[in-house]
């Protein structure tokens, strides 16, 4: 073997990992040998998302490599380990463990420390900083048995610690001594619009606030004392006031350093020593450090080029941002302070929905020069690409942030250079990406696994989908339509398979028309379409194993593994006896209650073993079953119509009972939403329903494949004043046209955008019947409706059926890992750190 | 694995007829919670931890069984991640890995296997 060199990296952070990473996709890496020296635990991991530490996520979550995967990449790594000294004459770095080092090349990653102001008693016990993983398990300790916290800096870094004491459930209140929060990003009314908005999040915000000293009580908790204003106490105080970089031992080494701190690096990434180099936060380029990932990310690329002979030089960075503080939306893009000379800016502010917007534009308009959002991000990536790729503005640059009705200019990938970066964490451009499909990626996941594009943040996903859809789209690509690695076929494919050769089972499908044994995405699709089709229960042995778990067990899992539990009530017309059972029953078993936005009630927290105790007091009563937890009919809303209402045109509440209990059970592509309602005034809000029906003088008028949920769609009138036979039927035979030719998990409003002429085409098709297939949908419509029968009140009929609710099939008792506290007089699932609290309790 | 049998303790968990066709039911020994699954034609049972590390309950019984390049593995019905059944590998994670137990058929008997 040839003779290696050695290549040492100090510091195991985001940016020396991402370093490591790059270097050894550019190189064999066989000429060198790497050492990693990391001073925490921990390797590295992503700091970016700390906060969702507290959120249940372990280290494990946020790593970003592993000690084992760098030992099998022939990396040695050495975790919980600090240079003591560098010593260049030598070559050499000594380590904590008294190892000594040689090298050939070495590479600061030392990142930076969080600035503690030195306030008298700012190292007091229950004082902290928020940078790492044992940090954060000192907090979460510290908060265990407090109630309130303070974070000391209103910055990014500090509203994010905000943000990470909140998710441990303390009160916290922010501290800044600027007079706004977030003083380098942001203008004075940005400033004031996200106080406002983090103060009706219950964060109280105190800017212009100096804090002179800081009081340990007696019992621990701790006293602010400020320049002004009444004292402050609290369980836990957190300081967030900037970052300073981890020069120390470029100090000791006789590196050149800035004023302020930071190694100085030339455009190469090197420090004044040619054999060593330094990258992220503790680099001083240009008299400038940079305090985020992407320009760190950027250095180790340029520092891993130049060890291989290549010239990539660093030249700064953008130090655009997008973020979600404390769920408030906020970015900032370029010189947003207008500082440059003759420059024009265009301000939106709307104090109702606390959204500010400004553009920061050159003397003629022409270019974009920077940007503030607060509370709607929604323009970002359009103006971050005029700011990035100097596009010209429109010739009105306000659209860009003007609310309208016809929407901001787009800026489609069209529009886009090739240079446009697209994910600026990765550093991947447009013509990237382009290159990745030529080469032979066919879908956003390919593009992904090729280029590392939104593997880091995830910001631009939805750009890049766009991109990689629309280049396929002009490449002319055949978009791979199968269901899944089992099944080479669409779900219409399948469905028509399924009728055209009279097949009944999932086995015989998959025999003669798949491979394998089937899996999450075809076994629940096949599922529906059997059911659809042949209307056998979905407990008939030959589909059992075909069933999520909430069609297995007819009810909704929950995130704690608990499932609720939803009886129908046709057109949300209830008893008062009946609304006594169900408050009977929840109270008998403590099940939180919640009237859902389809006039039911959900009765949250049951456990599997006593779903059909539960259920037999409900049939017992008279209730049905509301397969809330199918791909079927949900429900029908109603106003109360023409029977109380002096304005009502017809018995909507009566025309709703009549339709949900005509269509409950249909098993379909995607869940199915109706609402009557019984004047024009459309109380029941039937224009967003897959099917709406608005009572007329005459009739009814019919409205078809609206949709609430994520892409709202306003629904179509599709036919006017029919009397009830002709509106059943038209339903009837709408709705099983959708059932055979939809696809899977397709609502009724994508659907009929993905039809060949959309609502022409389904108007010939239903009501004027052009495909000869009228006869044929009302036949399978009535042998569906005659089937029906409650999936609840089968089960609980049949033994081998029950045998199936058991939390365990040895045991009696409960799954004890589910726990739950009080809040709003009702039950909630327990926190990870509630649980904790309570079993520790216990 | 490399274990020997004679290492093994077989311990019984319940009958074959506790069992769904191509399907989980939970089980539970001591404190601990298994994901049992049964493929008839292959007359196997697999046994995995019934934790789902990603939600924190324990569900993995409740989740649909198929095969994914070849190999069975369980959906998680929360969050959807796969793990095989022969080893717990999570598909999705590499550094995730679910604790598994040798199970086996004896008779009508389900049977796991503990290190002794």
């Amino acid at each position: 073997m040839s003779q290696r060199k050695d290549l040492i990296i100090i510091g195991n952070g985001m940016v020396g990992h991402h370093f490591v990473d790059t270097f050894r996709a550019l190189n064999g890496a066989d000429q060198w040998r790497i050492h990693i020296i990391g001073e925490e635990r921990h390797s590295a991991y992503d700091r970016v998302h700390l906060s969702e530490y507290f959120q249940g996520r372990s280290h494990s979550d946020l790593a970003l490599g592993t000690s084992e995967g760098y030992q099998q990449a022939g990396i040695a790594a050495h975790l919980g380990t600090r240079v003591e000294r560098i010593d260049r004459a030598a070559h050499t770095v000594l380590l904590s463990d008294g190892e000594e080092l040689c090298y050939d090349k070495l590479v600061l990653a030392t990142g930076s420390y969080p600035f503690v102001p030195p306030i008298p008693g700012h190292d007091a016990e229950r004082c902290f900083v928020y940078r790492t993983l044992d940090d954060l398990d000192a907090i979460r300790s510290a908060a265990d048995q407090g109630k309130t916290g303070v974070v000391i800096g209103g910055g990014l870094l500090g509203l994010e610690a905000a943000n990470a004491l909140t998710s441990l459930g303390l009160t916290t209140e922010v501290i800044e001594f600027a007079p706004r929060l977030m003083p380098v990003q942001l203008d004075a009314t940005a400033g004031t619009v996200l106080k406002d908005k983090i103060e009706a999040l219950g964060v109280r915000v105190h800017t212009d606030t100096a804090t002179q000293q800081i009081e340990t009580l007696n019992d621990g908790r701790l006293r602010l004392h400020f320049a002004d204003g009444e004292p402050l106490e609290t369980d836990v105080l957190v300081f967030s006031a900037g970052i300073r970089p981890r020069d120390e031992l470029a100090r000791q080494a006789g590196l050149k350093v800035g004023e302020r701190g930071g190694v100085c690096i030339d455009n190469h990434g090197r420090t004044s020593d040619n054999d060593i180099y330094a990258i992220g936060e503790v680099a001083l380029w240009d008299e400038r450090i940079f305090g985020l990932v992407a320009p760190g990310y950027r250095m180790a690329e340029t520092v891993a080029a130049h060890l291989e002979g290549c010239d990539s030089p660093f030249l700064g960075a953008d130090m655009s941002t997008k973020l979600k503080l404390l769920g408030v939306d906020v970015g900032a893009i370029g010189d947003a302070h207008g500082t440059t000379p003759g420059t024009l800016s265009f301000r939106y502010h709307n104090e109702a929905k606390q959204q500010y917007k400004k553009i920061v534009t050159s003397a003629d308009g022409k270019r974009l020069l920077g940007a503030i959002l607060v509370g709607d991000n929604s323009a970002y990536d359009s103006l971050l690409q005029y700011y990035l790729n100097d596009i010209a503005l429109p010739a009105e640059p306000d659209s860009l942030i003007l609310p309208s009705a016809s929407a901001a200019p787009a800026l489609g990938p069209d529009a886009l250079p090739d240079s446009a970066t697209i994910c600026s964490c990765m550093n991947v451009t447009k013509g990237g990406i382009v290159t990745a499909i030529d080469g032979g990626c066919c879908s956003v996941a390919e593009v992904k696994a090729e280029t590392r594009a939104s593997s880091s943040c995830g910001g631009c996903a939805a750009m890049l989908k766009n991109l990689v859809d629309a280049t396929l789209e002009a490449r002319g690509v055949e978009v791979d339509h199968s269901l899944c690695e089992h099944f080479s076929y669409t779900r219409q494919a399948l469905y028509h398979l399924v009728q055209v050769e009279q097949i009944k089972t999932f086995d015989e499908l998959i025999r003669r028309h798949g491979r394998g044994h089937g899996c999450d995405i075809c076994k629940p699709a096949v599922a529906s379409i059997l059911a659809s089709h042949w209307n056998e229960g979905v407990h008939d042995a030959a589909h059992v194993k075909l069933q999520d778990t909430n069609d297995t067990f007819l009810a909704n899992m929950q995130k704690d593994g608990t499932y609720s539990i939803v009886p129908r009530i046709a057109g949300g017309e209830i008893t008062p006896d009946k609304l006594l059972v169900i408050g009977q029953v929840a109270k008998d078993y403590r099940l939180y209650t919640k009237i859902t936005g389809g006039q039911r009630i959900d009765l949250f927290g049951a456990q599997l073993h006593q779903l059909p105790e539960i259920w037999q007091r409900l049939i017992d009563a008279g209730f049905e079953t509301g397969h809330a937890y199918g791909k079927a009919l949900r429900t029908v809303k109603s106003c109360v119509g023409s029977t109380w209402c002096r304005y009502g045109q017809q018995d909507s509440v009566g025309m709703a009972i009549l339709l949900e209990n005509r269509y409950k059970g249909l098993r379909a592509p995607h869940k199915i939403k109706f609402a009557v309602s019984g004047c024009t005034r459309e109380c029941a809000e039937a224009q967003s329903k897959d099917i709406g029906v608005i009572a007329t003088e005459n009739g009814w008028n019919l409205y078809v494949c609206g949709n609430g949920g994520m892409k709202p769609r306003h629904a179509d009138l599709f036919a006017t004043d029919l009397d009830d036979v002709h509106l059943i039927r038209t339903i009837d035979r709408l709705l099983m046209f959708y059932v055979r030719t939809a696809d899977r998990l397709q609502r009724t409003a994508r659907w009929m955008e993905s039809l060949e002429g959309g609502l022409d085409y389904l108007t010939d098709v239903i009501l004027n019947d052009c495909l000869n297939l009228g006869e044929e949908l009302d036949q399978q419509m009535a042998r569906i409706v005659d089937t029906y029968q409650c999936e609840w009140k089968a089960t609980l009929e049949d033994e081998q059926k029950l045998k199936r609710f058991r939390t365990f099939v040895n045991s009696p008792a409960g799954d004890d890992n589910i726990l739950f506290v009080e809040e709003r007089d009702q039950i909630r699932p327990a926190t990870h750190e509630e649980k904790n609290r309570l079993i520790a309790s216990a | 694995m490399t274990v020997q049998t004679q290492n093994l303790k077989w311990v019984q968990l319940c009958q074959r007829g506790d069992l769904v066709a191509e399907s989980g039911v939970a089980a539970r020994l001591e404190d601990q919670q298994l994901a049992l699954f049964y493929l008839p034609d292959e007359n196997r049972v697999y046994a995995i931890d019934n934790h789902d590390p990603f939600s924190q309950a324990n569900v993995l019984a409740r989740g649909l069984i198929g095969d994914l390049h070849g190999e069975w593995v369980v959906a998680s019905p929360i969050y959807k991640q796969h793990f095989r059944l022969t080893d717990g590998q999570c598909l999705e994670a590499s550094e995730v890995q679910l604790k598994t137990w040798p199970a086996r058929l004896n008779n009508n008997n389900v049977e796991i296997a503990l290190a002794l």
